[in-house]
């Protein structure tokens, strides 16, 4: 008996000595793990190689996204099928993967090498890097005859030093979405122009016993919206891009964004629970109707549908005004902060890649995404099929932008971008001060 | 077979024995070292450079990103939380998976129901239970309101957005989670101490809990060791539940250093300094299981394991 016993205690502590080996190594073992890539993308290389000029040599695209439900799924493959119906050369592969599977999957893929020919992108930092590795082709002399065609400032977002490295198919702007009921019973009549007036509805709202704003304690990014476009309204689309370059935020409008941020806070405007709150909580509070603002994309209203106990969110009731000026700030009204879903075309993409590109660019197939309520596509001419009048304002609003500032945690690296988030929601949360986010943001630049 | 049948040549046997060994242990040993410790020193290698994880590996930074990690407030939050979980984890949950144990191990009808109920917990994924509670303890919901309902109102609390309360909400829920697990490992370990011993001490005037302390506790002793040495390397590698429910917040109140790791390496792409982590999570456990097994389980395992150090 206690001979087995002993026997069983040695082996078991081997074994958990084995497993503890194993948990702290097992966390890089994807980043060493023979390459998970789909052996098609393997395939791709020798004909993107050989000359694909061609009509009639075999081509295969390799065309990763990460639109896993309908309608984008049908619509995607709807287009890809077109092209191979006109082109009958040419095999599109398309691989389907969500969002964090597709992140993971698509370095583990370029740390083998293996980049799929067209894949899904944000622009910003993350596609800077993927540059500096390597892993994409420069198309800017292949789009310049067709590029005019496209929305300037979301084209920008796909360029990094002067280069173009892919193709945006869906850019709005991030404003402040309301319920127009919950306004009209706290007796405000008209949406607020400026900061002030933001602040003096927030204390009306609380008056009448309403959640003024939902934000996102766990998620973070949500509020850091909040404060990237009050920096924006004080300091102006300048001082922004200069922050964002030289990594000094220590300047007067980083500081005056969290001086307001601080007001805001004094007023106790946030849903119960907000420091753990994800998105879809928040999304569910304005749904439901619990919540009267959130600022967020052009995303928002399908979210706060799909995560409202209805299932439909607010319907009419829900309205989309452009975030408020702030009094004395040099920022236009008309400045943004922005982003959208694109195209990075990896490096061994083919001809017939680009080609296909810029046929799912074309008016009738970017008109399609608009249509289906997939995206905002920044093909020019596809406007009118944008009906909802909420994003019709915010098409409206991406349209006159002076200038156009994309997601701060995209625009930087991903460090850099969980610093800024980590940085502001410790503000909204109370327990950090507007010069300390300063100094923690510059901190963070200068350890890039 | 070979190496016991009857061949007259002496010398040939030991080389045969060998050989059979090692062709036995190859397949285990070729996994292990491509899947366990092949890994372990690509991770050392890795921390050694300034790396997002795409580039070639030519930035070599040397022990910058140990430097960073042991300057740097949050991964002390860590490693602080972590250590908090060991000592919560061996001073709470190990004694009350103990007393129920010895509670359940007594005769008394619909004692095998209670058993099931305590070890349900156990059998759902970190990840559900994480998804479940996040649900039960948002604000206004089912814990809020029952608390509210029994007129314990005042107790409510932001469970997961105060940072002053996230842990321990987090460690009642682990504790949840695992003490079913730890009262069936001790309840076998009672199952196996003769009945007659305790009697035995019973007769010759030994109250009951002289008889728990003098006689029940030092025999379940091999069983509590591995339950607690579980305990540690579980609360060490605290990663899933507490990533679903918090992420590690609110401001990194929460964090562990597998969340630590997780964060810089995946999300943050500074796979450099996550492999730095890595290597300091590594170490600990490592440091851990070789001291626990030298001081506390050697008496177990003498001439098995520690023969070999």
């Amino acid at each position: 008996m206690t001979t087995r016993l002993r026997l069983l205690g040695a082996m078991s502590v081997m074994a958990l000595l084995f497993g503890a080996c194993s948990g702290g190594g097992a966390t890089t073992a994807p980043s060493v793990a023979p390459s998970v890539a789909a052996p098609s993308v393997a395939a791709t290389e020798a004909p993107s190689e050989a000359p694909a000029s061609q009509a009639a040599a075999p081509v295969t695209i390799e065309w990763w996204h990460i639109s896993t439900s309908d309608p984008g799924k049908t619509v995607f493959q709807g287009i890809a099928d077109a092209y191979m119906a006109a082109h009958p050369n040419v095999k599109i592969n398309i691989t389907i993967l969500e969002n964090e599977a597709f992140k993971t999957k698509l370095t583990t893929s370029m740390q083998s090498g293996q980049v799929p020919d067209l894949f899904q992108s944000w622009g910003g930092g993350i596609m800077a890097a993927q540059a500096d590795a390597g892993m994409l082709k420069d198309i800017t002399a292949d789009v310049a005859s067709w590029k005019d065609t496209i929305n300037p400032g979301a084209l920008s977002i796909y360029a990094y030093k002067g280069v173009q490295y892919g193709i945006p198919w869906d850019m709005g702007m991030i404003g402040v979405w309301y319920n127009k009921a919950l306004f009209t019973k706290a007796g405000i009549t008209a949406p607020p122009a400026t900061w002030d007036d933001f602040l003096a509805d927030v204390s009306k709202l609380k008056a009448a016993n309403i959640v003024p704003l939902a934000i996102a304690g766990k998620d973070m990014w949500p509020s850091m919206h909040i404060w990237t476009y009050l920096a924006l309204r004080s300091g102006g689309g300048d001082a922004m891009a200069k922050m964002v370059q030289s990594g000094d935020w220590n300047t007067d409008a980083c500081k005056a964004a969290g001086d307001q941020v601080v007001k805001l806070n004094a007023l106790d405007p946030y849903q119960p629970g907000y420091k753990a709150a994800t998105y879809d909580n928040e999304a569910a509070a304005v749904g439901n109707g619990k919540a009267a603002m959130e600022v967020m994309g052009q995303w928002a209203p399908a979210v706060q549908a799909a995560d409202s106990t209805s299932k439909t969110g607010l319907g009419s009731d829900l309205g989309w005004f452009p975030f408020p000026t702030v009094s004395g700030g040099a920022g236009a009204p008309t400045d943004g902060v922005g982003g959208g879903n694109g195209i990075a075309v990896g490096k061994n993409a083919s001809p017939e890649a680009l080609d296909f590109l810029k046929f799912f660019n074309s008016v009738e197939n970017a008109t399609k995404i608009n249509a289906a309520n997939i995206g905002l596509s920044p093909v020019i001419g596809t406007e009118s099929a944008i009906t909802d009048p909420n994003l019709q304002a915010v098409l409206a609003g991406r349209g006159a932008a002076t200038f156009m500032q994309l997601y701060l945690d995209q625009a930087t690296s991903p460090a850099m971008g969980t610093a800024i988030n980590e940085a502001t929601i410790a503000l909204f949360d109370g327990a950090s001060t507007p010069d300390k986010v300063c100094q923690a943001i510059t901190d963070a630049a200068a350890t890039q | 077979m070979s190496a016991t049948s009857a061949r007259p040549r002496v010398g040939r046997r030991l080389p045969t024995k060998w050989v059979t060994i090692a062709l036995f242990l190859l397949p285990a040993l070729a996994l292990y070292l491509v899947f366990v410790l092949f890994p372990v020193v690509q991770a050392a290698h890795y921390s050694l450079f300034k790396w997002n994880g795409l580039q070639p590996l030519t930035d070599f930074i040397g022990l910058k990103n140990y430097q960073v990690a042991l300057a740097s407030d949050t991964f002390i939050t860590a490693v602080s939380n972590n250590l908090l979980i060991i000592v919560l984890s061996l001073g709470v949950q190990i004694p009350f998976s103990l007393s129920l144990a010895v509670l359940l191990n007594r005769r008394f009808p619909g004692r095998a129901v209670f058993r099931l109920i305590f070890f349900l917990p156990y059998v759902l994924s970190e990840a559900i239970t994480g998804v479940v509670f996040s649900l039960l303890l948002q604000p206004g919901a089912l814990v809020d309101s029952s608390l509210n309902g029994v007129g314990l109102g005042g107790l409510v609390q932001d469970w997961l957005g105060d940072s002053t309360v996230v842990m321990i909400t987090l460690f009642v829920i682990i504790s949840w989670k695992y003490f079913g697990f730890h009262m069936i490992l001790l309840m076998a370990g009672l199952q196996g101490i003769p009945h007659e011993i305790e009697e035995a001490a019973l007769m010759d005037g030994a109250g009951r809990w002289q008889a728990f302390r003098y006689i029940t506790l030092p025999l379940l002793g091999p069983t509590l060791r591995v339950s607690v040495f579980l305990s540690m390397i579980g609360a060490l590698q605290l990663f899933d539940m507490v990533w679903v429910m918090t992420g590690g917040g609110p401001l990194n109140a929460s964090t562990t250093m597998a969340i630590s790791m997780f964060k810089a390496g995946f999300k943050n792409t500074q796979m450099g300094y996550g492999s730095a982590l890595a290597v300091i999570l590594f170490a600990f456990g490592l440091v851990l299981a070789l001291a626990y097994q030298r001081l506390v389980l050697r008496r177990d395992v003498d001439g098995a394991v520690t023969a070999f150090g």
